[in-house]
């Protein structure tokens, strides 16, 4: 039994604590969360000079800008095929290195290392790869196969995909092989024991206790799928083959214009699906991991 | 059985090899690349990053992993001959640099405050975080130039550094890895009387150097390969950080970009290599948004 503590003594701990907290949360407020109100703000006037209410006019005009739908339209697409690939892949990669291979810790090294690469470079060697004239296009004609301008084609997300895999894949292993060392032993050994297959383990032990793992890597694959920008910016400039137009290439070009109704609404906009989006994600990890975290 | 257990690990030996193979093919590749001469980079190239040198020209991309002949001609002319790279160099130590011992100073004092002391309000703030360090850069990048603008400190880097001091993962991260301190060893240093700062710097830091390590390299990795944030916030190109300058260089001289990109892998390989083990072990961490 926790014995109730004063208020005095309640006080004096919630004052401590933000002692502690408040460098870190003035921080946030001056640079995160005060602007976003003026974000919101001007999402919701109808120009910086005047200052109108303009109701949900700014996300009106936003729906029917047809360079928004484009970017918005092709970054769905892309975090929807993206994701699913990102976390799979990245099981499977941390479910092989489970078995006892030779190499085991050299292959998780060489998996991290794309962390490490300069954006530059990357974009350098996939202009090499992809390129018309380009390695993968030698290694097609070869085969006798056609040769794909892979960047000025409707091709172009793949490449963006393996490029966005190729980044992302160590750091999601990481985190699966280490829910996978949290499952409890004696679980799998029972489950040995009782006969279980291999699949069943899987589905029926692993998965579940891996459902925290799979929801973050979920989210955080969602979020790098939009940073994918930096390197689809640099691949193929700032109006890209239309397939590859992102959010992030109308914000950059939108900010050159210093359209702020336009931006503040993309923001808001985005704002709000990423908190839908997460929130419907951790409801499903709830449903799903209920039995096992109790 | 046996046998084909052996079976089985070499099928996976081998796939694990291929996937190896292909990761670290881009690395590979620029490092070696960076030791051919600009006239076999333009044989190789030349057909992609059209450059008007003349000289031979292959039709198609002739990738290479050996140089015909090793020089360090693309590093002289590159850290020698002109001081540019050498000075975006300096200039990504003096954004990144502040922003990994700023970032981690301030989340370490935030995050022992959120294990310290639980509350209604204080895990309503802390899930707010989580949610802020999900959210993608394009919604926070609207809010940050606005900031800039109003503090006068647009086009400096502190455009950069502050936004970056108070950016919440590392408060996420040290706050999962200082939960996992004994309660005991707070409580009977409480008992010998010693105050909150002194809990913190004599037994919660020392409790957590290597976490401390782990997310100084992941924001350092982060944080050295930016290129979003001094595109937009930081126009000045003299103060550019090399990783956007690197950018910039690719289409005239690949080769002199190959070598400044290894000069520019050089800190983060070697943090990496040095703390591979913390490193992993921080993303490990990292792996659940639940408390």
């Amino acid at each position: 039994m926790k014995k109730r503590m004063h208020l005095s003594e309640r006080l004096k701990d919630l004052g401590l604590s933000l002692c502690f907290l408040s460098p870190s949360l003035l921080g946030v407020g001056v640079f995160f969360i005060l602007p976003f109100g003026v974000v919101v703000y001007y999402s919701l006037i109808d120009g910086i000079g005047s200052r109108n209410f303009a109701g949900l006019q700014n996300f009106i005009k936003l729906w029917n800008n047809s360079a928004f739908r484009l970017a918005a339209g092709n970054t769905l697409r892309f975090s929807a095929m993206a994701v699913p690939a990102a976390v799979i892949l990245a099981l499977v990669l941390a479910l092989m290195l489970e078995a006892r291979i030779p190499l085991k810790s050299q292959f998780r090294t060489f998996f991290l290392s794309p962390m490490m690469v300069p954006v530059a470079s990357v974009v350098l060697i996939w202009q090499v790869l992809f390129n018309q004239n380009g390695t993968v296009n030698v290694l097609l004609g070869t085969f006798g196969l056609r040769a794909v301008d892979w960047l000025q084609s409707d091709a172009a997300p793949v490449v963006v995909l393996l490029l966005f895999l190729w980044k992302n894949l160590g750091y999601n292993m990481i985190l699966f092989m280490a829910g996978l060392a949290n499952i409890p032993k004696e679980l799998l050994e029972v489950a040995d024991v009782e006969g279980a297959g291999e699949a069943y383990k899987f589905f029926a032990i692993k998965l579940r206790y891996l459902s925290p793992t799979v929801l973050f890597v979920t989210i955080l694959s969602l979020i790098n799928s939009f940073k994918v920008f930096r390197e689809v910016y640099l691949l193929a400039g700032a109006y890209p083959y239309e397939t590859l137009y992102t959010l992030q290439h109308f914000m950059n070009n939108t900010f050159e214009s210093l359209d702020y109704q336009k931006l503040s609404a993309a923001a808001v906009i985005m704002a709000v699906v990423m908190v839908f989006l997460i929130a419907a994600l951790f409801k499903i990890e709830d449903w799903f991991g209920k039995d096992v975290e109790g | 059985m046996k046998k084909k257990r052996y079976f089985s690990r070499g099928v996976l030996f081998l796939i694990c090899a291929f996937f190896a193979v292909l990761f670290l093919l881009p690395t590979v590749l620029t490092i070696t690349n960076s030791f051919m001469a600009e006239s076999e980079i333009v044989s190789n190239y030349g057909m992609i990053f059209s450059t008007t040198t003349g000289g031979y020209v292959s039709k198609t991309v002739n990738l290479k992993f050996i140089p015909d002949k090793v020089t360090l001609a693309q590093y002289v002319s590159g850290l020698i001959k002109s001081p540019d790279y050498l000075l975006k160099f300096w200039n990504s130590l003096l954004l990144v640099v502040p922003i990994v011992l700023l970032q981690v100073s301030v989340a370490s004092v935030a995050a022992y405050s959120f294990t310290r002391w639980r509350g209604k309000i204080r895990s309503g703030i802390f899930f707010f975080y989580v949610i802020l360090m999900l959210m993608p850069y394009q919604v926070t990048l609207v809010p940050n130039y606005l900031v800039s603008q109003w503090l006068g400190i647009l086009n400096t880097r502190w455009s950069i550094i502050l936004p970056g001091m108070f950016a919440p993962f590392s408060v996420f991260l040290l706050t999962k890895f200082m939960r996992r301190i004994p309660y005991s060893l707070i409580e009977s240093a409480k008992v010998d009387g010693a105050g909150e700062w002194q809990i913190f710097t004599r037994i919660c830091l020392p409790q957590c150097r290597s976490a401390l390590y782990s997310i100084a390299i992941l924001v350092f990795i982060d944080y050295w390969n930016m290129v979003e944030q001094p595109l937009i916030l930081l126009r000045d190109a003299d103060a550019q950080p090399l990783s956007v300058f690197l950018s910039s260089i690719n289409s005239g001289e690949i080769g002199l970009a190959f070598a400044m990109a290894t000069v520019y892998m050089i800190p983060s390989l070697l943090l990496f290599l040095h703390g591979e083990e913390y490193l992993v072990e921080g993303i490990a961490n990292s792996g659940s948004v639940k408390g």
